[in-house]
């Protein structure tokens, strides 16, 4: 990185000015943090119209990949934006991995919004340059730009039939001026050839071969091993260690404990250990004893977390997160009440690949190079710059593929911890977690609580809500506006839960109450985060109180949507709720599914649900088969969702949306942490199952709803309404209703 | 450490580690065939599957003392090309998500083939019941297998 720029690299950096205003980023300041690698160098004397696109003389295009893959298929789809616009076929592009770049503008790939937040400017990135090679024919053949349009990687000229291909018009291209935002015109998408189509991914090739791709599949001459081993509580710091015989063991080549932070979600006290290779250090680890300091977390158990949990749910709840009308009168006054409590425990992202990373740092200059299979690199640079205070502009972060992300890898931990061990070695060296530490040291889902009350009126309506949330939290300490600070309990991502949550803006009387209990254990975002729990809750109590009022469910719940077009967020940050976009998706799953037009026989039965997350409105109806020893068979999963005008590529939308309803099913019926003593108990996929191939449905269709708003992402937004999907055909099937996950501890057996 | 010399891909290879070692870690730290990978450590994931003496194994559970003259396949050795018909249907039907654990899949799968060149659905669901998929791609698995097994019938090529 200490490399000068060549003569192309200045050219694109100033040519880049232009697309730097487009993106509203600054193109300065990261320089010298630019990509020492070999496949990101643009060629002297290409075609370098912004950072994203790059033409050579032969006509060959290369498009950069901002975002990191995690397996959502970005790397394909937004490339693909740019290629639509390019005019150039899908098969003589080349997709690089960018590193992290602030020229690239925001590179974390969470929340689902990798497509909508720049879907639009990639259209302009690439009609932008096809504008400029437009230009370039128009100015080479002395013609009018309106009689020459581009296609197939070159520019025609339609009346005298001229044509010229991309890599002819390079030279005349890049002496031309980045054009005005306002004379470039995207496509029209009635002309789109390549958006919508189904396109394999990018790098499918080299994962069906088995090339070096993941994160773990670093190699540097000269690179050590490493292993690090944290306190099983949380919190907790090791005291001491017995180093010197950990050191005479075989291959290892450096054993030290690392102090860390107290900051649970960042660099946490341990033990490194580094060794020749990856399993000299692991079996190292084997002998490693150490004495640990658990500190406050080892007084926690799951039991008592419950324990808590039901005492507070007698009390009123810590704070108000909605209150309109009056809950307790419209109880009273209801024909009918349901009260029931949901339980859901810690889980794991368990992404295939553990965590890793390399780490390199080279003391003379100063600079750390990293290797990491990241959804975040911003926030693990940033993390790693206030840890040990070097500038960010001297750490370079290469992003590798992630071989699984589900917003594990939004966290930083890992990367830190790598960092902290390659400040004690004088080499290159990957941090590689064993799948223990991965499972037990994730920054975990939280577990959560409810306490549900509702009643319906003579006409089947619902008139209160009640829900008291008691959810999972840790202490942090907040700066106030007078320069001190307090200590506030935060709850983990997604559990805290808004006042807004559906059907929280739809009741007059709705009461929503949150109670934190502090758990000293590091939590994250997981998949969906708040949602791929609360839509299990509340669309289980939504069916509830269905079947208490004696309605069919879809009618229930169509009714509870209403008539309104669009329902307005609470307060300046809330979100709007476009109901006519949700009903459209219900009717539509009412209709692809033929609910309510088939009589299932016993032990068999179908379940409705739908759910707004991450921009996307999606209705789900599932299918199912109990048997009389109460085994779960899904017989058929029927999905309609809304993200927008344009899929980009029906390929890996519907693999993601597969994969979120597997997924989805997956989570409801497995996977389970304990807690004790402060320590997680599962260790490894052998008491931590995940669904696999014979419990995968039989049938999952997919339909996406073409509207008229924007193009918004799909890793998220299929997950939530499974589950509840699920658990109300298994109501319907046998009259069980689930009310505590996993489902592998429930009785489904009927008679 | 000890020397051994496996055969890997049909080649000779000297690797020169202790003798509990993994077969996986030899693979992947000593001949940088990483197409095998790290999922558990316990043989429970599927993902370091690899083919000894054409049976699939969990690499990870297979000392590198404990292999003698058998011979090793790995993904990086499944087909020179790289077109075995899985490799074709995979790329074909557009299956993996992240990828991790497609190599280990296909081991699993081409083994599976193998043995039953037209596998039912109740076949693929019990020979692949070892091999996780993190982002639920069983969908596509199961009808990769059943297109490999199309094209090895026909010695048709995918249309990838």
């Amino acid at each position: 990185m200490s490399r000068p720029a060549s003569s192309a690299r200045r050219r694109f950096l100033g040519q880049s000015a232009g697309v730097a205003l487009l993106l509203g980023v600054q193109a300065s300041g990261a320089i010298a943090a630019l990509a020492d690698n070999g496949a990101q160098e643009p060629a002297a004397g290409d075609f370098v119209p912004n950072a994203f696109i790059r033409i050579g003389t032969d006509g060959r295009v290369t498009l950069v990949s901002k975002q990191p893959e995690i397996g959502q298929g970005i790397k394909t789809s937004l490339p693909m934006v740019l290629a639509e616009e390019l005019e150039v076929d899908w098969k003589s592009v080349r997709v690089v991995q960018g590193d992290l770049n602030p020229i690239y503008g925001s590179q974390g790939a969470g929340g689902s919004t990798s497509t909508p937040t720049n879907y639009d400017n990639f259209h302009r990135l690439g009609a932008t340059a096809r504008t400029m090679l437009v230009r370039a024919a128009a100015q080479t053949w002395n013609v009018p730009v309106a009689e020459c349009r581009a296609a197939d990687g070159a520019v025609v000229h339609g009346a005298s039939g001229r044509k010229l291909g991309y890599g002819a018009l390079v030279r005349t291209a890049s002496a031309l001026p980045v054009p005005d935002a306002k004379e470039v015109v995207p496509k029209d998408p009635a002309t789109y050839r390549l958006l919508g189509t189904r396109v394999g991914g990018v790098d499918n090739a080299l994962v069906v071969s088995g090339q070096p791709l993941f994160g773990i599949d670093t190699h540097l001459p000269g690179m050590l091993y490493a292993t690090y081993v944290k306190c099983p509580v949380p919190g907790g710091r090791p005291v001491e260690a017995n180093l010197d015989a950990i050191k005479r063991m075989p291959g290892v080549k450096a054993a030290f404990l690392v102090e860390g932070t107290e900051n649970l979600n960042g660099l946490r006290p341990g033990v490194a250990i580094v060794a020749d290779s990856t399993w000299n250090a692991f079996r190292a680890r084997k002998n490693l004893k150490v004495t640990w300091d658990e500190g406050e977390g080892a007084r926690h158990s799951w039991a008592g977390f419950l324990a808590a949990a039901q005492a507070a749910s007698g009390q009123p709840g810590a704070a108000v997160m909605r209150k309109d009308g009056d809950v307790d009168a419209a109880l009273a006054g209801a024909a009918r009440t349901v009260e029931a409590n949901y339980v859901y425990p810690f889980i794991s992202h368990a992404s295939m690949e553990p965590q890793n990373c390399t780490a390199w740092f080279k003391p003379l200059e100063g600079t750390l190079e990293l290797w990491a299979p990241t959804q975040n690199p911003g926030a693990g640079q940033a993390l790693v710059s206030t840890t040990f205070n070097i500038p960010k502009d001297k750490i370079l972060l290469h992003i590798t593929r992630s071989g699984g992300g589900f917003g594990r890898r939004l966290s930083s931990d890992f990367i830190v911890e790598a960092a902290a061990i390659a400040q004690k070695v004088k080499a290159p060296v990957k941090l590689t977690w064993m799948r223990e530490d991965d499972l037990q040291h994730d920054h975990f889902r939280a577990g959560g609580f409810h306490f549900l009350r509702g009643g319906v009126d003579e006409q089947g309506k619902v008139v209160a809500w009640h829900d008291h949330f008691v959810t999972f939290a840790n202490r942090i300490e907040k700066k106030e506006s007078d320069g001190g600070s307090a200590s506030v309990l935060q709850p983990g991502s997604g559990g805290n839960l808004s006042g807004d949550e559906f059907p929280g803006r739809w009741l007059a009387n709705c009461l929503i109450e949150q109670t934190p209990l502090e758990c000293r254990i590091p939590m994250g975002p997981w998949r969906a985060p708040g949602s791929n729990v609360f839509a299990w809750v509340f669309h289980s109590f939504i069916d509830e109180l269905a079947h208490a009022a004696g309605r069919d469910p879809l009618a229930f719940r169509l009714d509870l949507l209403g008539d309104k077009d669009l329902v307005a967020g609470t307060g300046e940050r809330g979100v709007p709720y476009n109901v006519g976009r949700m009903r459209n998706v219900l009717k539509a799953v009412a209709e692809k599914s033929g609910w309510g037009q088939r009589k299932f026989a016993r032990g068999q039965g179908a379940g409705i649900a739908f759910h707004f997350s991450h921009r996307g409105y999606v209705a789900e109806v599932a299918e199912v088969t109990v048997s009389k020893e109460g085994r779960l068979r899904v017989d058929r999963v029927v999905v309609v969702a809304d993200i927008g005008a344009q899929i980009v590529n029906l390929s890996g939308a519907e693999n993601q949306v597969q994969g979120s309803v597997i997924d989805g099913l997956s989570t409801l019926m497995y996977p389970a942490l304990d807690i004790d003593k402060g320590r997680i108990v599962q260790s490894n996929f052998h008491d931590y199952a995940l669904l696999r191939m014979p419990d995968t449905p039989s049938k999952i269709e997919t339909h996406f709803l073409k509207t008229d708003y924007p193009v918004t992402g799909l890793g998220e937004p299929v997950f939530p309404p499974l589950a509840p999907a699920v658990c109300n055909a298994i109501f319907a099937a046998t009259g069980k209703r689930v009310r505590e996950l996993p489902l592998a501890k429930a009785d489904l057996s009927w008679s | 450490m000890s020397k051994y010399t496996l055969n890997v891909n049909g080649k000779a290879r000297a690797v020169d580690v202790e003798a509990d070692t993994p077969l996986l870690w030899a693979l992947r730290d000593t001949l940088g065939l990483v197409g095998t990978k790290y999922g558990c450590g316990i043989g429970a994931c599927g993902a370091c599957t690899v083919h000894v003496d054409g049976q699939p194994a969990r690499a990870c559970q297979l000392p590198v003392s404990s292999i003698g003259k058998r011979r090793i396949t790995t993904i990086e050795g499944l087909d020179a090309r790289a077109m075995h018909p899985l490799q074709q249907a995979w790329t074909e039907l557009d299956v993996p998500q992240c990828g991790y654990c497609q190599a280990g899949q296909i081991m699993t799968a081409c083994a599976l083939l193998k043995q039953h060149p037209k596998p039912t659905d109740a076949q693929i669901d019990d020979a692949m019941a070892g091999n996780l998929c993190r982002c639920a791609t069983y969908v596509r698995i199961r009808a990769g297998i059943h297109r490999a097994a199309d094209i090895a019938a026909t010695g048709a090529k995918g249309k990838a």
